[in-house]
Formats: structure tokens, sequence, C-alpha cells
């Protein structure tokens, strides 16, 4: 058993390389989520088109059944729970009340690392401000 | 171990019949209480129809200048590009020759008048669409509500292979990006994204808010929609009343659009 200690160092190698993202994670934060901004126009509405939990997690499911609906089954109304209507649109209502795209969708997105390609066609600043 | 069998029976026969009781509790307990659901639907200014169709009045039109504002108009609202490289060119409608819009044998010593109209062409609408069957996405489709032949810009992969199968031309694809040859942007419609086929929607974005395509606005009541289905909607007046024309209607297409020459 001559060859002992090079066993054990290339033991002790091998695990410190297994284990060190876990202790880099314990060691260094993540990035803190960044913080969107909301509109005066989504202030004054106090609420998202659904819950902001349900926004915050499922909003991609709900932008998935609404162009479902209004594209292939000619339905373009949305009664919410609360029994507020909304017009199904990506550019006329989600961006009515989140105008300021670059500080709510993108900055949540860049964080993510999503790139949604909507905006090659959807026109991302239908109000046309700054 | 006799026993064991049949224990083993009686377990198995208690157990399906606690299965099969299962839906009966379902039925008889009172429903849980539910959180009021979202409802979609659709707006209740809609136009209905069964088939959407269109029936052009030819004599209304004398040269290629009248039908130049239904052209804009329908350009305009949908951010249709203007390129004018006429490979790159996409177009929702245009206008054509009488040869072209009506090919085949014509008759000797027709009328010159009727052969020099501009003969305003979009897509048809077909009840029989053969660019439905060629698509392989599933990105063109027959909307079962209204007949239109409708575009899922968002399956669209650009094999072009409807464009193949369209036999009247309506179909256009972005060789290139289209929004720098859009000349004033509608911000209340997308516009389309290089790789993607288009043609005209009949303007299901408006009859959805109880509008009439914009071209059929524009037209100063020459052109007239409605429902095929209808015996008694005005296109259906105009079809008993008139002698019209469609086109290529040997190919069995079925097409919505009508002509009265
Ligand atoms: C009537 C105005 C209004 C409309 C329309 C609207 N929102 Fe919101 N949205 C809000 C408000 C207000 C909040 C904050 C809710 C809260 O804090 O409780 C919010 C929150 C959100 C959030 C969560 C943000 C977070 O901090 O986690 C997402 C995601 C979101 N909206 C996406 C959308 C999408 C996608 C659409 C279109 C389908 C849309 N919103 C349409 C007003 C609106
Ligand atoms: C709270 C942070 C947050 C906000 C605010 C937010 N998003 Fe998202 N969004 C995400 C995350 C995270 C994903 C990726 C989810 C995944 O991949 O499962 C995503 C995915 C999407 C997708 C699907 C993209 C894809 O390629 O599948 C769409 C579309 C989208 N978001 C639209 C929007 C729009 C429009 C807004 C602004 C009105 C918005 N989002 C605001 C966090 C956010
Ligand atoms: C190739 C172009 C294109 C792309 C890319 C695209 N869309 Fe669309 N989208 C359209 C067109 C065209 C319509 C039809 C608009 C109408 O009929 O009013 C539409 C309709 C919709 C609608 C319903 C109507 C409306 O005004 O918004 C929703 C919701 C929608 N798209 C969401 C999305 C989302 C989310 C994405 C990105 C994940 C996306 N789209 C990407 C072209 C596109």
């Amino acid at each position: 058993m001559k060859d002992k200690k090079w066993i054990v160092l290339g033991l002790v190698v091998f695990f410190g390389l297994l284990l060190f993202p876990l202790a880099w994670n314990m060691l260094v934060k993540a990035a803190p989520a960044p913080e969107v901004v909301l509109t005066k126009k989504a202030k004054a509405a106090k609420q998202c088109v659904m819950p902001k939990e349900y926004m915050t997690s499922e909003h991609m499911q709900l932008l998935d059944l609404w162009r479902h609906s209004v594209v292939r089954n000619a339905k373009r109304e949305y009664v919410n729970p609360e029994g507020k209507k909304f017009d199904m649109s990506l550019s006329n209502t989600c961006l009515d009340c989140h105008s300021n795209k670059e500080q709510f969708c993108d900055r949540c997105h860049n964080y993510a690392s999503v790139r949604p390609y909507c905006w090659d066609c959807h026109i991302d600043n239908p109000k046309g401000e700054e | 171990m006799k026993s064991s069998r049949r224990r083993f029976m009686k377990l198995a026969g208690a157990a399906a019949l606690g299965l099969g009781a299962q839906p009966v509790i379902k039925a008889v307990a009172p429903a849980s209480e539910e959180s009021p659901q979202p409802v979609i639907r659709k707006g209740s200014n809609a136009l209905p129809a069964e088939q959407w169709a269109m029936v052009i009045d030819t004599r209304r039109f004398h040269s290629a200048k009248d039908l130049e504002p239904l052209i804009e108009a329908c350009h305009k609202i949908h951010n249709v590009p203007h390129l004018t490289n006429k490979n790159h060119e996409i177009k929702w409608i245009w206008e054509t020759h009488y040869h072209n819009a009506f090919p085949g044998n014509p008759n000797p010593y027709q009328s010159e008048e009727v052969e020099h109209r501009p003969f305003m062409v979009l897509c048809n609408h077909c009840e029989n669409p053969p660019c439905v069957r060629a698509c392989p996405t599933k990105a063109t489709f027959k909307r079962e509500s209204d007949g239109i032949v409708l575009m899922d810009f968002h399956r669209c992969i650009g094999c072009r292979f409807c464009m193949a199968a369209c036999p009247y031309g309506s179909r256009s694809f972005n060789f290139r990006d289209p929004r720098p040859f859009i000349e004033e942007t509608n911000p209340k419609f997308p516009t389309r994204m290089k790789g993607v086929v288009e043609k005209c929607n009949f303007c299901a974005e408006r009859l959805a808010v109880g509008q009439k395509p914009a071209c059929v606005e524009a037209s100063n009541g020459a052109i007239v929609f409605g429902d095929l289905k209808d015996p008694h909607s005005e296109v259906r007046e105009l079809l008993r009343e008139n002698f019209t024309i469609r086109r290529k209607q040997n190919l069995g297409t079925e097409p919505s659009v009508y002509y009265i020459v």
C-alpha cells in the first residue's frame, strides 16, 4: 500500500470539486430579484387580471390561453372572477396597464434570462410613450 | 391455508364495491364550494355568421385608382409593409387584370369594358381550402365558428406549402423583416416577422367588435359582406338578383368571394 497517500489526496480533491458548488451557494448570496415598477394606471387599478401570485407564476399560461382563444376560437372577452371584463390582447391590455415594459416585463425577464419573441410582431410600446 | 383465498375474495369484493360507490357519493354529496372561475366569451357586439362571404360589384370600379383607397385602408390597419421589390412584395388585397383573375379560355369578342375593369382580388376564404390541408402545423385553419380561413401566426414555421397549395396566389411570404417598410404602424394590430406567411384575414379582429371589413367600409357600397348561409342576408339577395362568377371555380375550392360582372 505504497500509494495510500496519493489515493487519499485524490479523494480529497475529488470530493472537494464535487462539493464546491454546494459550498459556493452557501457562502455567496444569489442576486436579489429585481423590483418591478407599477405604472400610475396599474396602481390605480390595484389588481391585475388575476391575483398577483397567479400572475407572477402563471402569466405565460394565461397569455397562451388568451392567444388561443382569440385567434382560434374567436373569443376575445375575458371576465375575471371579480367580474371585471378584459379584451384579451397582449399589446392593448397587458401593456395598457404595464406600459413601462422596460421596468416591468423586461426587468424580470432579464433577471430570469427569458426572451419572449412576442415583440417581433406585437407592438411593445403601443402608446408611443417617451 | 384454506380460508386465505376466501378472505382474499371478500376483501377484493368489498374494495370493488367501494370504488363503484365513489361516483354515487360524489353525485349525492353537496358540491364543494368552488371559487368563481374566469369566463372566456365573445364580445357582445361580435357579428355572427356561419360562412362569411363577399360580393364585389365590379361594375362600380372603372380604373385601378378606384381600388386604391380600399387597398390602402386594408394595408394600413393591418400593418402590411410596402416593399417595392416584386419578389418580396406583401399583399392582402391587390388589383389585377381580368385575364389573371379569371384565367381559362375566354370567349372571343368579349365586352372590352368588362375586360378592362380592375378586379380586386384577395384570399377567397374557400369553403374547401387547399392551403389548410397543406399546412403541416395547422397554423392555417378554417374557423368553425364563421368559416374564415385564418392564420395562427404563432404556429407558422414558414414552410410555404400553403403558398404552393393556394391556386389564387393569395399568400405572401416575409422574406425580410417587414417593420422598416411599414410607413405608419397601427399600434392596435401586431406586425409580422421575417419567416412567416401572411394573407387577408377577412378582418376577423373587426368582426369581433361589430365592424365590417375595412375594404367593405371603404367601398361605398360596391362590396357587400354577409352570411352566405343565411337566405335572407344581403349577399344572398345580391347573388339571387345578379349573375356572379368566382375565381377558378372548376378547382372545387368553393371561394366565398363573388364577382358581379
Ligand atoms: C388593470 C390593469 C392591469 C392589467 C390590464 C394587467 N395588469 Fe398585471 N398587474 C397590475 C397590478 C396593479 C399589479 C400588482 C398587483 C399587486 O401587487 O397585487 C400587476 C401585477 C402583475 C404581475 C406580477 C408582478 C410581480 O411583482 O410579481 C405580472 C407578472 C403581471 N401583472 C403581468 C400582466 C400580464 C401578462 C397582463 C396581461 C395579460 C397584465 N399583467 C395585465 C395591473 C394590471
Ligand atoms: C415577476 C417576474 C415577471 C414579470 C413581472 C413578468 N414576467 Fe414574464 N416570465 C417570467 C418568468 C420567470 C418566465 C419564464 C418562465 C418559464 O420559463 O417557465 C416568464 C415567461 C414569460 C413568457 C413566456 C416566454 C417563453 O418564451 O416561453 C411570456 C410570453 C411572458 N413572460 C410575458 C410577460 C409580459 C408580457 C410581462 C409584462 C406585462 C411579463 N411577462 C412580466 C417572469 C416575469
Ligand atoms: C409572427 C408574429 C407574431 C408573434 C411572434 C407573436 N404574435 Fe401574437 N399575434 C399575432 C397576430 C397577427 C395576432 C392576431 C391579432 C388579432 O387578430 O387581433 C396575434 C394575437 C395574439 C393575441 C390575442 C390578440 C392580441 O391583440 O394580443 C395574444 C394574447 C398573443 N398574440 C400573444 C402572443 C404572445 C404571448 C407571443 C409571444 C410568446 C406572441 N403573441 C407572438 C402575431 C404574432
